[in-house]
């Protein structure tokens, strides 16, 4: 646990700012404890890998942090903004969360875009009627994202039209349209054929780069090991180990993460 | 013209319909028709999508008042809900003025028939868009939440115009039944197709003619509606892939 406080890298003089804090976050569905109380903090400009095996919490924690899921009780607190939360974890002021969650961008497993819009709709969608920006402005945005994310010249199709990869890398363009405090990655590569995952990573790995802070929930190791500087390991609700990825991958502690790791390989 | 329509026979019942003749008559109770027809169906399609979101989002006593409200309408035949609901509306209506110290109220049948009608396919459209809005993949709507957007948004920008594309062939189905059902209007005395069909038939004892003449009138608006309707499918269905193969 206490590797988490050593992972902060040395080369950043200024100090950094704290991006999300959750503490102590349980969630049960019924009678099912799914998180049973976890500690999570990301500055600005970490990216945070989450690993774990199928039914670790993994997912649910991430949707936690922007309230898809309610929390059974703990604490959320983006960008210094404690979420009002009522005694049964839902959110007290629809309001806050409304306006905190515009600056958590997520990118979905199954990418998520909406059918009935073009890729240009789909990314000016939330500046022009969330965030009220002006249209032009907007549209202007979204070709230099789309372009960016190499779908150049695809603003006018249906996402139906597109493989996979392009899709994902499309909703990276309508996340990275908000201009994010933090992203939020929900296994964006599993729902990929093989062939299709390199160039959706490739988009990720040039926003880690940049300095972007994100929250990586993921199965693809050896990326997860080349982008993140921290890697939290949860195994059944709870955070069995966390640390840089060098140790977290070169050097695990727990028997259940080498277990882990040697299983994905 | 004339002249082939005397060769056949039809030289009377061309100068029955003429529009100087019974014709006009026809012609006003079809636009009667259509205007009730129109109502009903908008009046309709505003409590179906109120009724839609209350049985699924609504509170317990919402939610069962929704149930009573479709089951009794669905259950009881349209001309039996007519009769009730123009008798009982009026009958309200007068005792409200009354009360009030007003004279008994001449109710407007045009009104009086888009409220009937409109309550009915209210009860229908509630279905078909209940069953429209569970159709929509949560993703959609997962994703409008967690970029911020607030409910009403929500409903406006993705769960409508995603749902559209599932509603509109129901919506068809209760936009024709609209039209046919203004016929029943006849019994309260509506001068609509029907009616003034029955009227310009008795008068002239020319049964075949005006009959088969509404009969052409109605299948005209559905032929009309029907190439509406695919329009209005095909902009509903963007994005979405055809499922016959080859056309895109």
């Amino acid at each position: 646990m206490d590797r988490a406080t050593a992972a902060a890298p040395e080369q950043e003089p200024e100090p950094r700012r704290e991006a999300i804090r959750v503490e102590n976050l349980h969630k049960s569905f019924g009678s099912l404890e799914v998180l049973k109380g976890v500690d999570l903090t990301a500055q600005q400009g970490d990216v945070v890998a989450i690993i774990g095996g199928s039914g670790s919490g993994k997912s649910t924690m991430l949707r936690c942090i922007n309230f898809l899921e309610t929390p059974s009780s703990g604490k959320i607190v983006i960008g210094g903004e404690e979420v009002a939360m009522r005694a049964d974890g839902s959110p007290a002021n629809q309001k806050q969360i409304e306006r905190i969650r515009t600056k958590l961008a997520m990118v979905f497993q199954q990418f998520n875009l909406w059918t009935h819009r073009t890729l240009l709709e789909n990314v000016i969608e939330v500046p022009v009627h969330v965030l009220k920006m002006p249209k032009p402005q907007a549209i202007e945005r979204a070709r230099e994202l789309l372009a960016r994310v190499g779908l150049g010249g695809k603003e006018d199709t249906f996402p139906a039209y597109l493989s996979g990869g392009q899709q994902q890398r499309a909703a990276i363009a309508r996340a990275l349209a908000v201009d994010p405090s933090a992203m939020l990655f929900d296994e964006p590569t599993s729902a990929l054929d093989p062939e299709l995952v390199g160039e959706v990573l490739t988009v990720i790995r040039d926003l880690a780069a940049e300095g972007r802070t994100m929250l990586l929930v993921t199965h693809e190791m050896k990326f997860a090991r080349e982008v993140a500087n921290h890697v939290v390991y949860l195994y059944q609700g709870r955070i069995e180990e966390q640390g840089p990825p060098a140790e977290v991958f070169g050097n695990p502690q727990s028997e259940r993460l080498k277990q882990f790791l040697s299983s994905v390989g | 013209m004339t002249g082939l329509l005397e060769i056949l026979g039809l030289g009377a019942s061309a100068e029955l319909l003429s529009l100087s003749g019974w014709g006009g008559n026809l012609l006003r109770g079809l636009a009667n028709s259509l205007q009730i027809a129109f109502g009903a169906f908008g009046l309709g399609l505003v409590i179906g999508l109120f009724g839609a979101y209350g049985k699924l989002y609504g509170g317990k006593v919402t939610r069962d008042l929704l149930a009573i409200y479709t089951t009794v309408i669905r259950a009881v035949p349209e001309l039996v809900l007519i009769l009730i609901l123009y008798y009982v509306g009026s009958d309200i209506i007068n005792q409200i003025s009354e009360a009030m110290g007003g004279g008994r109220v001449e109710i407007n049948g045009v009104a009086a028939g888009i409220w009937v009608l409109g309550v009915v396919q209210g009860a229908y459209a509630t279905e078909v868009l209940r069953g429209a809005i569970q159709a929509v993949p949560t993703g959609q709507i997962e994703a409008a939440k967690s970029y911020g957007m607030p409910a009403i948004m929500i409903m406006r920008r993705v769960t409508i115009p995603a749902m559209m594309s599932f509603a509109v062939p129901g919506l068809a189905n209760l936009w024709l039944i609209a039209t046919k059902d203004t016929a029943l209007l006849a019994v309260v005395g509506f001068n609509e197709l029907t009616l003034e069909t029955r009227q310009a038939a008795s008068s002239t004892r020319a049964y075949f003619t005006f009959f088969l003449a509404a009969g052409f009138l109605y299948l005209m608006v559905t032929l009309c509606s029907g190439a509406v309707f695919a329009r209005i499918e095909k902009w509903a269905r963007r994005g979405q892939p055809s499922l016959k193969e080859g056309s895109a």
